[in-house]
């Protein structure tokens, strides 16, 4: 009876228009992502010759020495990716949003450019500095008779993941560090707190839900991706095993699945277990005048300082698009330090044949951005703020995303939706670009989720109770008060799958199926399977960035230009 | 709320817009359109494009680039609704998986005066499900300032890659990724025998300094200077030459000449274009088109080797070339998956602890040859003879039984059940993993005796 009694009052508290938008995304992630995942990885728990359910290919898993070994090599390599990419991140973002830091801006967009490794060149473009016979190397060895193995196996693989996605901690970092109350930091100051011990105790910890957003995004990832250890020729982990499984022993094989699930299993246990640590501390500030911390003026000698680190570590970010840059202008650039010659041909090239590329991907990627954002915003604000049964099963289902590898959410997509005819034309529904579009947003929407949940976390809720005690509906109140003070936070998320949705290839290949209609990816790799095609890649990758950089760059002006207007930041 | 409500109306009337006009553009090209799927790169279809739609102006090509692999799941996934004329690759085996799943359609090209064979290969389809354009050789590419930086000699067969000046310096891609590559191999296992093709192919893996995913990745890495020797079809290798990177290359005496093809698809939708495309691959303007420095594949049609460049390689005089193996699809057919799997198992993923022992015997017989001793000699090749022990024999690799573990055809329950494949797979590790070490310790028991 009691039972009975509470199911019905959990239900009067439904209200209806949380519950309809749930509905929504319930039902666009079901027929997006889960159907077209579920209808490739059956086969995980299928009996090969019987097709009945089975664990046994599970069993094999787990003895199997490779598949072990590629287990343990992969959780080495997210481990310790996390660590070096949060050594890369903490100063910058430390130093720019802590300090009076001329270009602070230019130094925030800079450190999202590394997102922005177009696939096969950004590894190209390292193995050309880093390499063995890269330019480093080839200097060291002439003129002090070593070198140095950065690009060795795990190492290699380490130093390239934790340069491409530091980022994550750097945007969802900053975000957090921006939005934390200057009073809480004046206080401690009152109470005689200063220095690192400042940072240590008020700062950092107030900051976590941005550090933890950014450093589970950075292990799952990492995890997660195949593009870099394939690239270099790593191929003992486990994303690379589930990668070669599939896409050279068959679409049938069950161990590609089965490495699919783990690899699923382990990024939401990875979740789960930064949900975790977060569980029952209150990050929300509620005083909104502040607006971030106060920015305290360096004095000369620490300013050389800081700026000779965060000089040094932008240098080393963006190396693999300085090296890309030095590639795209190279005639031949072959087991020497600098290319022979350089000329201008390349984009001459790319400019009269790949505008269409251009554009393709900026319509996809910024669709797929909003999207995401849109339904990031949404998840998180049922998750925090309603209590509407399951809402966290959204959460999950979405960040399970991170896990499905592109290959097999191409794989389902075109399973699910080659068979339904599109209205008007009978075209396959999967040759439609907007599925693209859908592809996309899916794989991108943790990314967007995790930055717009840390930025809600930090909005504490009796700012809506107040508006709503002033008489604001709710929608009014999500509106004019949640998302504008999410703000900081929703582009971050809008920035970071812009970014990786433009440069995204795994998914893509599988569903491009006409050259009019596919992104600079599918441009990118196609130049690349060519000697020939090597500068116009370089070139059509330099074009990928500079669009995603001045696309971050102008979003983060937009926001600043916002923010003083609001009277936030003086 | 306002404002989100009317964004999202705009974005309703936009995507409303966006759904109208891509239908009618769908409508529009629907004739006259002819969809090649391809893992050819852009510099050849490109040309061919260009070159076709000059002579065909009525015909608009669109190509879709995908590496072999996936083109052949596209097309396998995209059957029950075609919308694919012309497949075209280089690999004969693909297309021997679309001719058994009964993806393609049989042409015969109105184009005369194509030899019955290239090599010892025949160039088209027996049933003529697909026609071969142009010929591939396989051989081994090099770096010429790697080789002079590190001394090295220009190697010339497949043996020289065993030597220990190679030791780290080469690289191959794996033949489970790269159809061009199993066939390399398989070349060398048909030309040498079972055991003997194994054991060079294990002692040139020794020396390998990586096996890369994709093919392009070798001729990528030599011609960066990433390392100093690839195993490399010779397109990649003469159109690198040809943009500029100082790279060579050679053809070893054990090698096959392949042809590469084009089919068209079962219920091709525009067949008649598919098909004068195919006539036109084979037209004396169509060859001419190989010759291009970007391209560099070997005609077909020998008369277009009369406007060839000097030094042009042509296996219709050069009767060296690709003769000395007969090479025997139907053997390669039966093995494939087990040769693949070998490969990788054995391999691939056991590279470190296989360059490890190599490395020890390497050094064990320099002392040798310094200080005799016939008790280490003996040693050494038991380390040999270890890391060159395979699991199955030839007349096992092609047992049906053995091929079933790979295959995944639905057996009757009166059918004996395969092992699956990840047991077969775990206990050829295994096995490589303990001779590898065993010869490792041989080798350095070898090495005290004679230090």
């Amino acid at each position: 009876m009691t039972s009975l009694a509470l199911t019905r009052d959990r239900i009067a508290r439904v209200r209806p228009g949380p519950a309809l938008a749930a509905l929504l995304i319930a039902a666009f992630l079901l027929l997006f992502l889960v159907v077209p995942v579920v209808q490739v990885i059956f086969v995980a728990f299928q009996d090969k010759t019987t097709g009945a359910f089975t664990l046994v290919n599970f069993a094999d898993f787990f003895r199997n020495d490779l598949f072990m070994r590629s287990f343990g090599n992969s959780v080495y390599v997210s481990a310790m990716s996390v660590v070096v990419a949060s050594l890369l991140a903490l100063p910058l973002a430390y130093l720019t949003t802590r300090f009076e830091f001329r270009g602070a801006v230019l130094i925030q967009s800079l450190g999202i450019i590394p997102l922005i490794m177009p696939p096969f060149i950004g590894a190209v473009a390292m193995q050309l500095l880093f390499g063995r016979n890269g330019s480093v190397n080839l200097l060291l060895r002439d003129h002090f008779g070593f070198s140095i193995p950065f690009m060795e196996g795990l190492n290699g693989v380490i130093f390239v993941q934790s340069i491409h996605y530091f980022p994550f901690i750097l945007i969802n970092l900053s975000a957090s560090l921006k939005n934390i109350d200057r009073a809480m930091e004046e206080s401690a100051q009152n109470l005689g707190c200063h220095g690192f011990r400042l940072f240590r105790r008020i700062v950092f910890p107030l900051a976590m839900p941005g550090y933890v957003a950014g450093a589970s995004l950075v292990f799952i990832k990492v995890f997660d991706d195949l593009g870099t250890p394939l690239l270099l020729n790593v191929n003992d982990m486990l994303a690379p095993q589930a990668y070669l499984r599939i896409s050279s022993i068959g679409i049938a094989d069950p161990m590609g699945y089965v490495i699919s699930v783990v690899l699923i299993a382990c990024s939401l246990l990875a979740l789960w277990v930064s949900a975790l640590a977060m569980r029952g501390k209150d990050y929300a500030t509620v005083q909104r005048g502040g607006g971030g911390l106060a920015r305290r003026r360096m004095k000369p000698l620490e300013l050389v300082a800081a700026y000779a680190v965060v000089l040094l570590i932008l240098v080393l970010v963006l190396a693999p698009h300085i090296g890309l840059g030095l590639l795209s202008f190279a005639t031949i650039w072959s087991f020497s330090p600098l290319p022979d010659a350089f000329t201008l041909k390349h984009y001459h090239t790319v400019f009269t044949e790949s505008g269409q590329y251009i554009t393709n991907t900026l319509l996809y990627a910024s669709l797929a951005a909003l999207l995401d954002v849109v339904i990031g915003t949404a998840i998180a604000y049922l998750v925090l703020r309603t209590k509407l049964p399951g809402r966290q099963w959204l959460d999950y289902v979405a960040m399970a995303a991170l896990a499905v590898p592109g290959v097999v959410l191409g794989i389902g997509y075109l399973r699910s939706f080659y068979g339904v005819p599109m209205p008007f034309s009978g075209q396959p529904l999967s040759n439609f670009w907007l599925i693209l579009v859908f592809a996309l947003a899916i794989r991108r929407l943790p990314y967007a989720l995790r930055a717009c949940t840390a930025a809600l976390q930090q909005v504490s809720s009796s700012l809506e109770e107040a508006a709503e005690n002033l008489g604001a509906t709710k929608l009014r109140t999500v509106g004019r008060i949640v998302v504008p003070l999410m703000s900081g936070g929703i582009l971050a998320g809008f920035v970071t799958s812009f970014a990786t949705a433009a440069v995204e290839l795994s998914a893509t290949i599988m569903l491009v199926h006409s050259q009019s209609d596919a992104p600079l990816a599918y441009g990118l790799y196609v130049y690349m399977q060519s000697a020939a095609g090597r500068g116009p890649g370089a070139a059509l990758g330099i074009f990928a960035v500079i669009i995603v950089g001045l696309g971050t760059y102008l979003s983060h002006v937009v926001i600043e230009r916002g923010r003083r207007e609001r009277g936030q930041d003086h | 709320m306002l404002r989100t409500t009317r964004t999202l109306r705009n974005a309703a009337a936009a995507l409303a817009v966006l759904l109208l006009s891509g239908a009618t553009a769908f409508a529009q090209d629907a004739s006259g359109k002819l969809v090649i799927v391809t893992s050819f790169p852009k510099d050849l279809t490109t040309a061919f494009q260009q070159a076709f739609q000059k002579a065909h102006p009525q015909v608009t090509v669109e190509i879709l680039n995908r590496n072999t692999n996936a083109g052949v799941k596209y097309l396998q996934e995209t059957a029950s609704n075609n919308g694919v004329d012309l497949f075209w690759a280089s690999a004969p085996d693909a297309f021997e998986v679309l001719k058994s799943a009964k993806l393609l359609q049989p042409y015969k090209p109105k184009v005369e005066g194509i030899p019955e064979k290239v090599g010892a290969y025949p160039v088209n389809d027996p049933e003529g499900m697909y026609s071969g354009f142009a010929a591939s050789g396989y051989g081994i590419m090099w770096n010429t300032r790697y080789m002079k930086a590190n001394d090295l000699p220009a190697p010339k067969e497949w043996a020289d890659l065993t030597k220990p000046a190679y030791y780290d310096h080469v690289a191959i891609s794996a033949p489970s990724r790269s159809g061009t590559t199993h066939l390399t191999i398989e070349t060398i296992l048909q030309g040498e025998g079972w055991e003997k093709g194994w054991r060079t192919n294990k002692e040139m893996a020794g020396n390998y300094r990586t096996i890369t995913e994709r093919s392009f990745g070798v001729p990528d890495g030599v011609n960066s200077g990433a390392f100093g020797v690839g195993i490399v079809i010779d397109f990649f290798a003469l159109s690198s030459q040809a943009s500029g990177f100082p790279v060579e290359f050679v053809y070893p005496t054990v090698t096959t000449i392949v042809p590469a093809n084009i089919g068209v698809v079962k219920n091709a939708p525009n067949k008649a274009a598919a098909e004068t495309f195919v006539d036109f691959l084979l037209s004396p303007k169509g060859q001419e088109v190989l010759l291009e420095p970007a391209i560099r594949r070997l005609p077909v049609n020998p008369a277009t080797y009369e406007k060839a460049p000097a030094g042009y390689p042509n296996p219709f005089k050069d009767k060296s070339l690709g003769a000395q193996v007969n090479f025997d699809v139907e053997v390669s057919q039966a093995r494939y998956n087990v040769v693949d799997a070998l490969f990788d198992q054995l391999i691939t993923f056991q590279l470190d602890d296989l360059k490890a022992a190599t490395k020890a015997i390497q050094q064990g017989e320099a002392a040798l040859a310094k200080k005799p001793n016939d008790k280490a000699k003996a040693l050494l090749a038991e380390a040999r003879d270890l890391v060159a022990a395979m699991p199955v024999t030839a007349e096992q690799a092609a047992d049906p039984q053995l091929a079933g573990a790979f295959t995944v055809e639905r057996k009757s329950a009166k059918d004996a059940v395969p092992e699956r494949q990840a047991q077969v797979e775990q206990k050829w590790a295994a096995f490589a993993k303990e001779n590898y070490a065993a010869a490792r310790k041989k080798a350095d028991e070898a090495m005290a005796l004679v230090r």
